[in-house]
């Protein structure tokens, strides 16, 4: 038997097709506290305020595609994942699934904690869409994967947090679902708990499911997804790529303005305001002003000067800083103009190119201006010059990604221990 | 997990409804739901299961206390003991079922919430676990009457046809109720005193005859009324008056009654119908 290659995702029929998907709700915007106000309120109408959470949504997704929903509190996500789910009916546009869905919003949420686990599997199971038969069956593998193999006689609310999420999760990879739509779950549990996750919905993928994964955690949506869509205000702001959307994301996160951290200018007395700091940019490596890097991608600082009076063997020096104050790196001062004298009215540029090895996070730039040939004197410092964010694109721990490899030798006298 | 098959139509997702997911999903859900439920409703007791012949038994012993030690109208009706058990029995079973129904899709907030849930079987498997409750206290007052001395007569085979319109009654009942409550949370307080009043305009403690003549009228105008007039007929008293005897050449007021429980019952799936699509953003 000839067994047909998988075509190239984009030549795979939908799993997944919305269409102008409108859903907005209605808002009691009067309150009614007293019995006096109640009462009054009976014979007037009451007054509701729409929200219209989406507001037009067109999407696809194809069959066997892992593919991410992103956005802020707010954008309309959890409301598509409620309609994708059928817990919400749209108000128009149109949803049409290829197959049955597994919507996982919650993990364990039909649980009942008076019941123990077989009685749970079983009923969630049916809920999830197995029939009774299929949920018997499948428990012994629920329990095995979940590692609860001990604990079957114990009833749900003796089960730790831990092992109903296990529980939970467990059930939900057994349920032969044709489109899995996945909530945050993966928010909960420890890291290797997430890894497990990770590694289950790899295989679900490889089988040729449909992954439907929404959340905020951009490195997972970068790791994992292959393309994705960013809902902003009711909208699909961007769809595509996950790099970009995430990169979207987070210019959308942390818009252009400081995030409310204000450049501090600190002038040594002494010199007062002889060479200024007059701004301080970033940029990617193709030049275009930024403020979100993608791991690994190079940033260009901008330092521009301005000298109100002489200043000899003048010295830039760089601080980088992450969120927690913590000092990442500085160089030695580099030298302004190769180190020969500023007069007072110059106004120049100094560029630095930064390797970005960083983890994910917010990190901060501290410029300073000093002199001197055998040590620096400082002239005057500019905190919180510029900040930036770094999103992941590779999962490691620590504070930089170091350069790794790693092999495996076989030894060549395996086996011979033992005589 | 099972093999893909290799190629699946796209189909329209409608959203939530009362049945959705097909009629064989929607069967299981109920069995499973509404046996356990009926599990976990002795869960931790002595007892345990028991409970299910205790109960109707104990409160059969007050009742019958009270009514033919205390008022002494027991001693006047033919076999008042077993229809008074009866009685109380089934109108406990509506008066249960509908309450509990009432709040019941509020209180599994959570599921209708976060899962592809029929809606429907949530109300309905609160009537079901009555209905199982009503079944194993029936033994109990069968049992009953035959150790008290009710002649059995060909009419009690019409007994389960009363009951199977009583159930259809407390389950539209349970429908209504439970989708207003998702508006309306007073209908929850509203219903628990219109079920006393409705025990009360029912012959369950007297006999019809016992009624004065206007309040008969009244009475009469209940849809629970014939069922429990027809039900004495058939099982406890051949003599006693049926439906149609007991409206005294009034018809109207039965068909009025009758009208009152189908208007009911054709209602309630179209009231649950329209509410259930809306039922998860409103909670």
């Amino acid at each position: 038997m000839v067994i047909p290659t998988a075509p190239a995702p984009e030549r795979r029929e939908l799993a997944i097709e919305v269409r102008a998907l409108k859903k907005g709700f209605r808002i009691p915007t009067q309150r009614v506290d007293t019995l006096k106000e109640r009462a009054t309120s009976l014979f007037t109408p009451r007054e509701y305020r729409r929200l219209e959470a989406l507001r037009g949504v067109d999407f696809d997704v194809r069959r066997g595609e892992f593919f991410g929903i992103v956005g802020r509190n707010g954008s309309g996500k959890s409301t598509l994942l409620k309609l994708l789910a059928s817990i919400y009916r749209a108000d128009s546009g149109r949803i049409r699934i290829a197959g049955r869905i597994a919507p996982c919003i919650e993990l364990g949420v039909g649980f009942n904690p008076e019941l123990a686990a077989y009685e749970n599997v079983v009923l969630n199971g049916v809920m999830m869409g197995l029939t009774p038969n299929q949920a018997r069956a499948r428990f012994d593998a629920v329990i095995d994967f979940a590692e609860l193999g001990d604990y079957t006689d114990l009833k749900l609310k003796n089960y730790s947090s831990g092992m109903l999420v296990r529980l939970g999760f467990s059930l939900m990879t057994q349920v032969d679902a044709d489109v899995l739509l996945i909530d945050e779950v993966l928010a909960v549990g420890d890291a290797a708990f997430q890894q497990k996750c990770f590694d289950i919905f790899a295989t679900v993928h490889a089988e040729g499911r449909t992954i439907i994964l929404v959340t905020h955690d951009m490195a997972a949506v970068e790791a994992h997804c292959d393309r994705a869509i960013l809902l902003e205000g009711g909208y699909v702001d961007k769809g595509g790529d996950p790099a970009a959307v995430a990169r979207r994301y987070l210019d959308l996160n942390f818009p252009d303005d400081r995030r409310g951290v204000e450049p501090e200018d600190v002038h040594d007395p002494a010199h007062g305001e002889q060479v200024r700091i007059a701004d301080v940019r970033l940029r990617d490596e193709s030049g275009v002003g930024s403020n979100s890097f993608a791991q690994g991608d190079g940033i260009e600082i901008e330092v521009d000067l301005e000298a109100d009076a002489r200043l000899e063997s003048p010295l830039l020096s760089i601080q980088l800083v992450n969120a927690d104050g913590l000092l990442i790196f500085a160089p030695k001062p580099l030298a302004i103009r190769d180190g020969r004298t500023l007069e007072a009215g110059d106004r120049l540029q100094v560029r630095a190119r930064l390797a970005n090895p960083l983890a994910a996070g917010h990190y901060f730039l501290h410029c300073g201006v000093g002199t001197g040939r055998n040590e620096y004197r400082p002239v005057s410092f500019r905190k919180n010059a510029a900040d930036f964010v770094v999103f992941g694109t590779r999962p490691f721990a620590g504070l930089v990604a170091l350069e790794f490899e790693a092999e495996t030798i076989e030894s060549a006298d395996q086996g011979s221990t033992g005589s | 997990m099972t093999e893909l098959p290799n190629r699946l139509e796209l189909e329209d997702i409608r959203g939530p409804s009362a049945v959705g997911g097909g009629a064989r999903r929607f069967f299981d859900l109920l069995r499973l739901t509404s046996v356990t439920e009926f599990k976990l409703s002795y869960h931790g007791t002595v007892l345990g299961f028991l409970w299910s012949f205790a109960r109707p038994l104990m409160l059969f012993a007050i009742l019958l206390l009270v009514f033919t030690q205390v008022f002494r109208l027991g001693s006047e009706v033919d076999n008042y003991a077993p229809l008074l058990l009866l009685n109380i029995l089934l109108f406990q079973f509506f008066a249960q079922a509908t309450e509990q129904a009432a709040s019941s899709v509020v209180r599994s907030e959570s599921v209708v919430r976060k899962m592809q849930f029929p809606r429907l079987v949530i109300p309905l498997s609160v009537v079901a676990t009555n209905v199982l409750q009503l079944g194993f206290s029936l033994i109990v007052v069968f049992t009953f009457l035959l150790i008290y001395g009710v002649e059995p007569v060909w009419t009690w085979v019409l007994f389960p046809g009363a009951v199977l319109v009583l159930v259809t009654l407390t389950t539209a009942v349970a429908m209504l109720l439970s989708v207003i409550f998702v508006r309306i949370r007073d209908i929850g307080i509203i219903w628990a005193v219109a079920t006393t009043g409705l025990f009360y305009a029912c012959p369950i403690l007297y006999p019809i005859e016992f009624a004065p003549e206007g309040f008969r009228d009244a009475i009469m105008l209940n849809p629970l009324t014939p069922l429990f007039l027809q039900i004495r007929e058939w099982v406890i008293d051949p003599n006693a008056p049926g439906a149609i005897e007991a409206t005294s050449g009034n018809p109207v007021l039965l068909l009025i009654s009758v009208l009152i429980g189908a208007t009911i019952c054709i209602a309630a799936p179209l009231v649950f119908n329209r509410g259930a699509p809306r039922v998860a953003e409103e909670l």
